[in-house]
């Protein structure tokens, strides 16, 4: 079934219109040596209700989060998704359309990036937005390449408290680049300031942190931002975008790219992708800017319309001189986005933030009850994250805790060897009290020597 | 005529103290302040968000849908992207909790189906390609173009073959390809295609010499449709300089079980899922970029890749060759659902009859529009999609490739793609499917001749379209000079 529209005798009448009689003239151009004779080895096709079955067959085997209490974090979260936001975003003419080439047949698309950009800017209260990128690890990664080009310095100053697997991806683009990656130490869970200030100099072009840094903790920003900015460089900053709910916003503490994982604003954790990367800057970088940008103007006949703009860094045009060579983005992610931002609005982002934040500390106060469990770094303040050292290994903890269907924290001791024994919890709203103490009971139920 | 149809922004909707709907639980432990536990100094005052009922926002997002074309509603020929119908199964499976509602740092025993998945599609991929190994790793395809420049570069750092910092492209290529290029840090030499419209073999030999090509990155059907004839000798070619060949396999739609980039000596290329596996576009993404190997450029994969042991699937992280990550997790699994869904729908033979399909459709237009286009490289055949250049129109009605796409929306199509590939002047590339009818085409062929019709009786209607549109022609000037890329009452105060 290849969804083809074509009878037979429609291709007939089309070859014949041609002056062909078979369709294997169409396939003179390839030379017989390459003519692919053999059957590909791929399934025989399937009915719809055969797809259906193989495909919930496969879904079966994984244990999923609607049917278990999830306490993982470290970057995807199980936040609340309204109805509405799928149900609209699933609609064909939003989903089946591509990016916005034709404005006068695509102002749906180009309005809501327009609205996404505002709602950006306002939570992080940045000057300019653009309108995607791959996800918060590649957002982070051309942000310090953009660093670097603005300022021709080759030194990528990076918190050790900023998510592993983004270091790894940065550090993978500066590889091929011949960036330096150097990495700030923490101390106490967060980045030690001190260090830093010993690090940075006239070859650093960015220092890059996170808030809340990848361990839930609140970083000193100020001190951060205002000692990149001594040696002459940008302070780049990952930021979750549901603790801007309550957090100051980057924009008041005068970072210069702020950028993050977008997929808790409405998305599915859908196993780690497709993901929404979002991306602010200071408007002095409106030139340097990677991905694609939407702006107001005006018809032929003074009507107000949108249409994409700044055309000129991206690939299409400047080919190899371009800021970024990104082209497809994360369009309808960023839609969801909008849509949730819409939902929830002033109040309700808000209260995201505020239950995470008290169940959070509920659940921390609870944990660490526990004879043996202790807070890994007992003077930080955190959001809705948070390290704990435990008296069993992590790994068997979680083992455990799967059978009372709850899907534990992070074992820290996979990225950070110094804290094995450690796991890093994360509770959103979804989470009730009674969740919460079940979890509890459970870990409760490990320690004292007894199964889960 | 000039009736204001704007649809308001959401800000301008908003009144204060309105809320969408009861979304949240009340808070069920015991309270503390946020002050208290995240100090004063780290909250934050203004949040600047918007106030609107649900039924705000569900009339609003619907109005904003209504002003956009897309594949569901019609024809949507834009060449190079492979706007084919999108299935609604995919959007049922990709939807499925078990696949939906996984976190990627689950226990890997919580998670064989997503791997097993996973595997699957790599191995089916690499299959049709004709190739060893893939990784859904890439977003996109100039995400899996940078990749395979990492794994480029990476396989000549290994060999001591550092001075190899030249990729070749020709200048019919898609702009992501030299940017992607660049942005590994590698110089771009671009070579002109012949009068064909493919690859100059003695440029190429030309552009080879001195041994620093890393490798040449080569678009198969190229992007004006054709189908480079010398693929096997210009690969042969670039081997014996020392470099490799990438295929952007963004034009895979035209080759399906008919012919495989792997047999043809391609090392490396990269598919979009989002193009010939019928994930839908979503306004702009998200896609998938995968990327297949020959066994030369396996070990720089990279991580994590996943191996499958007995009945078990499991990631394995560790791999000294490896380039690294370039994505927070596994690249975009949902896509990958959906692509997977709908190559077990397809079945071998409807991956085939896709591709004939759509080969048919796009000879067809041909040649029914060649007697009033001129086609660009009038080779005798096209692939999948067919490239016409507007010189005749803009000679005898100076209307430019841009007026008669702008026109075409009047007569109720999507226009196809423009200005590119930059070597045809006046570019009009079209790319119909598979999945479109007979009956649906021949709509579009009577649009397009009558369209080159009134260019020669009436120009000044193609010329000032589209008429019949929401907006008309946009002042992108105005749009680069006043710059307005947020809504600025929001900031004010
Ligand atoms: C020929 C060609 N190569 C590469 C790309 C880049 O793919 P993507 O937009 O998925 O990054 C495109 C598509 O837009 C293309 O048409």
């Amino acid at each position: 079934m290849a969804y083809i529209s074509n009878t037979n005798e429609d291709r007939a009448e089309m070859l014949s219109a041609m002056g062909f009689t078979s369709f294997d003239a169409l396939l003179a151009p390839l030379p017989p040596a390459i003519r692919y004779q053999g059957e590909l080895n791929i399934p025989t096709a399937l009915d719809e209700g055969g797809v259906l079955r193989r495909l919930q067959q496969l879904a079966a085997k994984n244990v999923d989060l609607e049917s278990h209490l999830c306490f993982l974090g470290a970057g995807i979260y199980d936040h609340f998704r309204p109805v509405v936001v799928g149900m609209l975003a699933v609609r064909g003419e939003f989903a089946t359309a591509y990016t916005p080439y034709q404005p006068e047949v695509s102002q749906g698309t180009l309005q809501a990036i327009y609205e996404y950009q505002t709602l950006i800017c306002g939570l992080t209260n940045m000057d300019i937005s653009n309108a995607s990128m791959y996800d918060g690890a590649t957002g982070l990664a051309e942000a310090a390449l953009m660093a670097t080009s603005i300022l021709n310095r080759g030194d990528i100053v990076v918190s050790g408290a900023v998510n592993p697997l983004y270091r790894q991806v940065i550090q993978t683009y500066a590889n091929v680049t011949g960036y330096r990656v150097v990495e700030v130490p923490t101390a106490e869970g967060v980045t030690d300031t001190e260090r830093l200030s010993e690090i940075v100099n006239s070859q650093t072009a960015c220092v890059v942190f996170q808030q809340p840094n990848f361990f839930g903790n609140l970083e000193d920003v100020e001190t951060l931002t205002e000692t990149a900015h001594k040696a002459g460089a940008l302070a780049i900053s990952a930021v979750d975008p549901i603790s801007l709910g309550l957090l100051k916003p980057p924009g008041d503490y005068g970072v210069d790219i702020v950028l993050g994982e977008g997929q808790s604003l409405g998305n599915a954790m859908g196993f780690g992708g497709p993901l929404l990367g979002f991306f602010a800057c200071n408007k002095r970088f409106v030139r340097s800017f990677p991905g694609r940008i939407v702006g107001a103007t005006q018809d032929s006949q003074g009507r107000r319309g949108y249409t994409m703009t700044l055309r000129t860094r991206e690939q299409d045009i400047r080919r190899e001189k371009a800021t970024s060579n990104i082209c497809t983005n994360q369009a309808l992610l960023a839609l969801c986005a909008t849509i949730y931002l819409c939902e929830l609005g002033k109040t309700g982002l808000r209260h995201v933030a505020d239950l995470s934040l008290q169940k959070a500390h509920y659940a921390f106060q609870q944990l660490c009850a526990i004879e043996g469990v202790k807070p890994l770094f007992p003077n930080a303040k955190f959001f809705k994250e948070f390290a704990l050292s435990l008296p069993v290994s992590p790994s068997e903890l979680n083992t455990s805790l799967l059978q009372s269907k709850i899907v534990g924290g992070l074992d820290l001791g996979a990225y950070y060897p110094e804290f094995a024994g450690s796991s890093l919890f994360c509770v959103t709203e979804t989470k009730t009290k009674a969740g919460i103490d079940a979890l509890v009971s459970a870990t409760e139920g490990v320690v004292k020597g007894g199964k889960a | 005529m000039s009736k204001d149809t704007r649809e308001p922004l959401i800000f301008d909707v908003s009144r204060p103290g309105r809320v969408a709907a009861n979304l949240l639980p009340k808070c069920d432990v015991p309270y503390q302040s946020p002050s208290e536990l995240l100090g004063a100094e780290s909250l934050r005052e203004k949040l600047p968000l918007p106030e609107v009922s649900e039924l705000d926002v569900v009339r609003h997002f619907t109005h904003l849908s209504q002003r956009n074309y897309s594949i569901d509603a019609g024809f949507y020929p834009l060449g190079s992207c492979t706007m084919k119908y999108n299935p609604k199964i995919n959007e049922k499976t990709a939807g499925l909790p078990g696949f939906a509602a996984l976190h990627p740092l689950q226990p890997q025993e919580t998670v064989q189906g997503a791997l097993e998945l996973i595997y699957e599609l790599q191995k089916m991929l690499a299959e049709i390609c004709g190739m060893k190994a893939t990784t859904l790793q890439p977003s996109a395809g100039a995400h899996g173009e940078l990749l395979a420049m990492m794994m480029v570069q990476a396989y000549h750092a290994e060999r001591g073959d550092t001075q190899r910092n030249i990729v070749v492209i020709p200048d019919s290529a898609h702009g992501t390809n030299p940017a992607s290029a660049a942005r590994c840090g590698f110089k771009v030499k671009g070579i002109p295609s012949n009068e064909k419209g493919c690859t100059d073999l003695a440029g190429l030999e030309k552009a080879l010499e001195g041994g620093n090509v890393a490798a040449l990155m080569l678009t198969n059907p190229n992007t004006v449709g054709l189908f480079e004839s010398d693929i096997q000798q210009i690969c042969q070619m670039v081997h014996d300089a020392g470099g490799l060949v990438y295929c952007d396999g963004a034009n895979m739609n035209a080759m399906l079980g008919l012919t495989r980039p792997g047999d043809m000596g391609f090392d490396v290329m990269h598919f979009n899922l989002h193009k010939t596996f019928s994930t839908p576009h979503g306004g702009g993404g998200p896609g998938c970029g995968a990327v297949s190997v020959q066994a030369n450029l396996e070990p720089y994969l990279p991580v994590p890749t996943v191996e499958k042991e007995g009945d078990t699937f499991r990631w394995k992280f560790d791999n000294s060759k490896s380039v690294g990550k370039v994505h927070s997790f596994y690249g975009a699994f949902l896509i990958a659902v959906r692509a997977y869904t709908y190559i077990l729908s397809l079945g071998k033979e409807g991956l085939r009859s896709a591709s004939e399909n759509a080969l048919i459709n796009a000879n067809y237009i041909r040649a029914r529009l060649a007697d009033y286009y001129d086609v660009a490289y009038n080779a005798p055949i096209c692939m999948h999609e067919v490239v016409f250049s507007a010189n005749r129109q803009k000679r005898e009605g100076d209307v430019r490739a841009m007026d008669i796409s702008k026109r075409l929306m009047d007569y109720g199509f999507h226009p196809p793609t423009n200005y590119f590939p930059l070597i045809v002047p006046e570019a009009l590339m079209i790319e119909p499917t598979e999945t479109e009818s007979k009956q649906t085409i021949d709509s579009f062929i009577e649009a397009m001749i009558a369209i080159a019709k009134e260019t020669q009786e009436n120009p000044e209607i193609v010329r000032t379209a589209p008429h019949t549109t929401l907006v008309s022609r946009l002042d992108e000037t105005m749009a680069v000079k006043n710059l307005d890329l947020r809504y600025a009452p929001l900031f004010e105060e």
